[in-house]
Formats: C-alpha cells, sequence, structure tokens
C-alpha cells in the first residue's frame, strides 16, 4: 500500500469523527435529565451546592462553548472527566476495554469458526439436508435479537444445566497478573490453566451469543461466494490437472471463496462493539458496552461522547482493515 | 492367424478411440445434445485437428473424455477407451490418477484457468506432487519445485526461477499460455487436449505457441489433440483432422488430403474461409445462415438448412461414407464430382 493512500485514509477519518461528534453532542443535549440532579438525587443539597457542582463541571456554560472545548481537549486526548468515576475518562474506558476486545475476538473467531466450514459445506451439497439446515439456521440467526439468544443460553447452560455461571468475566477467587489484560491468554501466559477454564467458562455464552447472529451472516456470504467460485473455469482446470478433492475445494476453492467472508466479517465486527452494549448489560460483562450503557442512565456527558467517538474511530479502522485483507488474499487488486 | 492379418488390424491400436459418444444437457428449453454419436480415434504420437464453429460440440466432446461433464449433463451413450481402459467405468480415484498424468488439458482462457490467488510455482508444483513417482518421499515440494523450473525454461518463460513465485496476472497473455501448456506437460501426459490453444492470442504470439505444442509432441512423443477453428491453423499444424458441426463429425480424413479435396460442403465453406497468398484480392464467402438448435435434432442432415447442394434426399439421417483413403464424409453427394 502506497504512503499517499494511507494518508488518505486516515484524513478521512477527520470529517467522520467532526459529524460523529456534533450528532453525539445533540444527542446529549436533547436528552432530558440533569446530570448534576442525578448525582446528587440522595443527597439533600442545596440549589447552591447543585449551582457550585454545575459550575465545576463546566455545565453552566452556553453549549456551542462546551463543545468547542470539548474538540479542543479531544484532540490532545484529553477527554475531560467522567462526572461519575471522578477520574480522567480517558483512564476510565481503558480499564474496560479490554474485556471488550476479549469478547468481541472471542466471538468473532467462533463466528468464523461456525461459518466458513458451514458455508462450504453447504455450497458444496448445495439443496442437500446440510444446505437447507443451515438456511433455516441463518434465518433464525440473521432475524432474531441477539440478545433472545444471549437470555436462551443463561436459562439452559446457566439456571438449568448450572455448567456455566451467569455473569462477570472470572471468579474473585481467580487472579492473575496482567501481560495483554486478556484473561484466557493472560492466564495461560502465567501457567494458569485453572484461571483459564475459569475465564473460558464465563466467556463462552455472550461470545456466542454476539457470534451466532454474525455467524448467519457470513455462513450466507461464505456459501454464495463458495458456489461462485466452483463454477469458474480454474476450478475446472484443477480437476482436469488430476489434483485431490481436498486441494481442491480447500486451497484452490476456498482461497478465493475466503476473500469476501474475510472482508463482510471485518466490517461486521464494527457492529459487534455495538452489539457489545446489550450483551454486556445481560450477562453482566464488565466491558466498554454496559460503561457506556451505565453513563446514558447516569447522563455521564464526557464518557459517553468519547466512547461514541471510540466506536466511529474503531469503525472506519475496521473497514480499512477489510480492505488491507481484501488485497492480501486477493493478488490482483492494488490499493 | 491368417485370418487375423486383416488391413483394420495391422495399425497399431489408437491410443484413444471413442465410439457413439452423444452427451447431454437438460435445460429449461429441452434436452441439448451437445454430441451426437461422435466416433474418433487418436493414433500415439499424432497430432488431430478438431474444427468447427463456435457450439458445434468440440469442447463437450473432450470435456466427456476427461470425464469433466458437469451434473445434470451426462453420457448418454457411448464408449471411451483410453490405452485399453474404459473410461466410462473411472471412479472417482482413477479419475484422478488419470488426468494430468495421462490425460491432459489446457483450456482456451488462460486468464480464468489459472488460479488467481495461487502462485505460478504452486500451480505448477501441485500437479507434480500429486502425480510424479519418481519424486523422494521427503522434501516432494522441493523436488518438485526444481522440475517446475525447468518445464518453465522449456515452453520459453524467461527469468523462470525468480518468475514463478508471481501470480497469473503478472505474465502477458502468451505468458499465461505457455504457464498453462507447462502445467499441462509436467508429468509428460500420453495424450494432450489443447482445447483453442491461441484464440486469446494475437497473430505472432499464435504462432509461437502452435510451434510450441508442436515441438514439444515431437520431444515427448505425445499425442496431441488441436481444438480450434481455424483450419489454417489445422493445415499447418496436424496430421488428420475431423470437422464437427452441430454435435457431429461431417467429415475426417488425413490433413493434406482434406484441405486438398474436401468433400462436405461444410468443409469446402470453412476452407472458404481460409486466406489464400494467391488472390488475397478474392473476396472471403461466409457461410450463410446458423448452426441449428440442437433440442430435438434428426432424421435430416444437419447442414441441409445451410447447404447450397441440398437434394430433397438429404432430409434423412446420412451415415458416414468413406470417399478416400481413410477419408469418410458424411453427404450423400460427398461421391460426385462438385465444381
Ligand atoms: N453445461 C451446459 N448446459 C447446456 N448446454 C451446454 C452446456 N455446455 C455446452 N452446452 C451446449 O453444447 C453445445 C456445444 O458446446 P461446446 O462448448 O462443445 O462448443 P464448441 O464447439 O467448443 O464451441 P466454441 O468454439 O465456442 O468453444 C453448445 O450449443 C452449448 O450451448
Ligand atoms: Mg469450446
Amino acid at each position: 500500500m502506497k504512503p499517499l493512500a494511507l494518508l488518505g485514509r486516515t484524513l478521512q477519518l477527520v470529517p467522520v469523527l467532526l459529524g460523529v461528534s456534533v450528532i453525539v453532542f445533540v444527542m446529549m443535549l436533547l436528552t432530558p435529565g440533569d446530570p448534576v440532579e442525578i448525582m446528587l438525587a440522595d443527597q439533600q443539597a442545596t440549589p447552591q451546592q447543585v449551582e457550585t457542582m454545575r459550575h465545576d463541571m463546566g455545565l453552566d456554560r452556553p453549549a456551542l462553548e462546551r463543545f468547542g472545548v470539548f474538540l479542543g481537549n479531544a484532540a490532545t486526548g484529553n477527554f475531560g472527566l467522567s462526572f461519575f468515576h471522578r477520574r480522567p475518562v480517558f483512564d476510565v474506558i481503558a480499564e474496560r476495554l479490554p474485556a471488550t476486545i476479549e469478547l468481541t475476538l472471542a466471538a468473532l473467531l467462533l463466528a468464523l469458526v461456525i461459518a466458513i466450514p458451514l458455508g462450504v459445506i453447504a455450497a458444496i451439497k448445495k439443496n442437500s439436508l446440510v444446505d437447507r439446515l443451515a438456511a433455516v439456521g441463518s434465518l433464525f440467526g440473521i432475524s432474531l435479537p441477539g440478545f433472545w439468544f444471549g437470555i436462551i443460553l443463561i436459562i439452559l447452560f446457566a439456571v438449568h444445566l448450572k455448567i456455566l455461571p451467569v455473569a462477570g468475566r472470572m471468579d474473585f477467587a481467580c487472579e492473575v497478573a496482567p501481560v495483554t489484560y486478556l484473561l484466557t491468554i493472560d492466564s495461560l501466559l502465567r501457567g494458569r490453566p485453572d484461571c483459564f477454564t475459569n475465564a473460558l467458562s464465563h466467556l463462552v455464552l455472550p461470545a456466542l451469543t454476539l457470534a451466532l447472529p454474525m455467524a448467519a451472516v457470513l455462513t450466507r456470504v461464505q456459501r454464495t461466494a463458495m458456489i461462485e467460485v466452483l463454477r469458474s473455469d480454474y476450478i475446472t482446470f484443477a480437476e482436469a490437472k488430476g489434483l485431490s478433492r481436498r486441494r481442491i475445494l480447500w486451497r484452490h476453492a476456498l482461497k478465493n471463496a475466503l476473500v469476501p467472508t474475510v472482508t463482510v466479517a471485518a466490517i461486521e465486527t464494527g457492529s459487534l462493539l455495538g452489539g457489545n452494549m446489550v450483551v454486556e448489560t445481560v450477562f453482566g460483562w464488565p466491558g466498554l458496552g454496559r460503561l457506556v450503557v451505565e453513563s446514558i442512565f447516569v447522563r455521564n456527558y464526557p464518557l459517553v461522547q468519547a466512547a461514541v467517538l471510540f466506536y466511529a474511530v474503531t469503525y472506519v479502522l475496521l473497514n480499512f482493515v477489510a480492505d488491507i485483507l481484501y488485497t492480501v488474499l486477493n493478488p490482483r487488486v492494488k490499493l | 492367424m491368417l485370418l487375423t492379418r486383416s488391413s483394420a488390424t495391422d495399425r497399431p491400436a489408437p491410443l484413444l478411440s471413442i465410439r457413439g459418444l452423444k452427451t447431454c444437457f437438460p435445460t429449461r428449453a429441452g434436452l441439448v445434445t451437445a454430441v451426437d454419436g461422435v466416433d474418433l480415434d487418436v493414433q500415439p504420437g499424432e497430432c488431430l485437428g478438431i474444427v468447427g464453429e463456435s457450439g458445434s460440440g468440440k469442447s463437450v466432446t473432450f470435456a466427456s473424455v476427461i470425464g469433466l461433464i458437469r451434473p445434470p449433463g451426462r453420457i448418454a451413450e457411448g464408449s471411451i477407451h483410453f490405452d485399453g481402459a474404459d473410461l466410462r467405468t473411472l471412479d472417482p480415484g482413477g479419475w484422478r490418477r488419470l488426468r494430468g498424468r495421462d490425460i491432459a488439458m489446457t483450456m482456451q482462457d488462460a486468464l480464468t484457468a489459472l488460479n488467481p490467488a495461487l502462485t505460478v510455482a504452486e500451480q505448477i508444483c501441485e500437479v507434480l506432487v500429486a502425480h510424479a513417482q519418481d519424486l523422494p518421499r521427503r522434501n516432494r515440494w522441493r523436488a518438485a519445485r526444481a522440475r517446475a523450473i525447468e518445464m518453465l525454461r522449456l515452453v520459453g518463460i524467461p527469468a523462470a526461477e525468480s518468475r514463478m513465485d508471481d501470480y497469473p496476472h503478472q505474465f502477458s497473455g502468451g505468458m499465461r499460455q505457455r504457464i498453462m501448456i507447462a502445467i499441462a506437460l509436467a508429468c509428460r501426459p500420453k495424450l494432450l487436449i489443447a482445447d483453442e490453444p491461441t484464440t486469446a492470442l494475437d497473430v505472432t504470439i499464435q504462432a509461437q505457441v502452435l510451434d510450441l505444442i508442436s515441438d514439444l509432441r515431437r520431444e515427448f512423443g505425445m499425442s496431441v489433440v488441436l481444438i480450434t477453428h481455424d483450419l489454417g491453423v489445422v493445415a499447418e499444424h496436424t496430421d488428420r483432422v475431423a470437422v464437427m458441426y452441430a454435435g457431429q463429425i461431417v467429415e475426417t480424413g488425413p490433413t493434406r488430403d482434406l484441405i486438398a479435396h474436401p468433400r462436405h460442403p461444410y468443409t469446402r465453406g470453412l476452407i472458404g474461409l481460409i486466406p489464400r497468398l494467391s488472390d488475397l484480392d478474392a473476396p472471403i464467402k461466409p457461410i450463410e445462415g446458423q448452426v441449428p438448435d440442437l433440442i430435438g435434432l434428426g432424421g435430416t442432415c444437419r447442414f441441409a438448412d445451410r447447404c447450397e447442394l441440398r437434394l430433397p434426399e438429404c432430409r434423412q439421417d446420412i451415415p458416414m461414407r468413406p470417399v478416400g483413403a481413410a477419408h469418410e464424409a458424411r453427404c450423400i453427394r460427398a461421391g460426385e464430382d462438385l465444381p
């Protein structure tokens, strides 16, 4: 990839971020409720105390000025103090982020592991029982809301079978010194298989909940791409060369048919981040999604703004990653 | 003993022998019989040309030979024998061992026939790894690579060793065709089916690629089936020709004889399409009309509608009839001395 193209891509971020900032700011302004009153709700605060607090938090200044200050600070990486935590927003988000990254990666991995073989088999055995079952399954996965799976999974595995925990990321009894801050990986790195299984057992259900709708989409994408590829001349030529069926399918065909799947997966990962808000709340997963939901409830403006900006940046970057993957897998395309 | 020494058994056994081949494709419009009763022999070491307009069934005939007719298409009738084996009874494993090793094929368009996502090196090495028995058990891929370089040099890829790790799109059209030939010939097959090896190329490159195929045929002692719609190519590169029309063979014979004395009106029409150096000013006369629909044909000469020499008797099934030494034509007027 040429440096110029890279620069162009990076510059594209600026208008996106500006637009997102404006929208979020306006939405928070229009939302009923006052952060100061919510924070002081159970204390017997005098109107004067409320005023002082409002002044301290800069909330008594005109909206436009507040927005200007926010933009100026954000440009230098300062997102202000979280009203609620009374700590820098940046620190609060950084603390919650690893949990979300771990959950997202696990879901992505699961979705790919389910979708790629299923899509390929559905394509090879077009109109067979497997293909039809995959089609029905995908339809369910695409049309049912993600949290519905979450609740079903909790009822089944946590409440009835009692083999998996209902909520959280790891039991308190387990403690591993952080390396990557991803608990499953850290417990392996620190040689604690007991903690690994514990973390994994917490991870499985929320990851599966996020993965199923994504796998549904990816299976369809993989199937269509594979059917298309299997019709092409180079597959006929590969057969005329007397190659094994395995090599033709999993090397010649799949290497081409993976391109759309991987591209869509990268873009869908952006939606996973959004989906996280619901799933993290349902599973009590201490990640960014749940933090944002909590922050919206208490009108914690600085945090919500920063988090939404973060989502926007990630989304744009993931599209960027999708493009890069597209080139890597498809030597004909040059960015 | 004496009885079996007839003239027919004096000839060497053919490498490939097709009898009564009929290949059909069910379609929404009806059953398309793309190949209808084809008989063909390919002798060891010979180059057989197959000519005919687009849609005459050339590709389908040889896709049937190599077992690559995709369902719902199927071979309905006939027998195909190769090197003594009945190909119609082959199982998938048998096909895998045969294809690429004993019978190889090149396709019309090298750009779409080569896998865009794999390097040239991988696409040529894999066929060696799959078939070459004399490669060492360990390091098969490395040994295959050395042989692949040799093969790419043989077909005239410059800087083969450094360029083989490139992808197909990084080569020119002529080079891609050479690469496909290198892949097809990597295991020194007994029969090469070259399906229109030059249609996608410009004229000078066409000649180079055809010369390359002829040279390699002599060097390897293999048989070649050269599919084309260009009788000029056939005249220059083949020993024998079969002319196909609407799924049937309408004339077959030694190349020189057939071109000098074509007996079927369709062949005459095709020969009219070859530009002659002697009278370049003479207008080229195309054959009027179109190839008939392949659904529900029969009971008539298929060329009759386009034929200037048509007689009422042409409305019946016409068998092949001998018109010279090893020369046959499917026309009731083939024996006449026509203008
Ligand atoms: N899969 C298929 N389904 C239906 N009809 C087919 C199929 N494959 C080939 N045919 C038909 O069979 C006939 C012969 O096709 P074939 O490809 O053998 O022609 P060809 O002589 O090789 O022509 P060309 O010079 O264009 O390559 C055509 O009319 C074509 O429409
Ligand atoms: Mg063809």
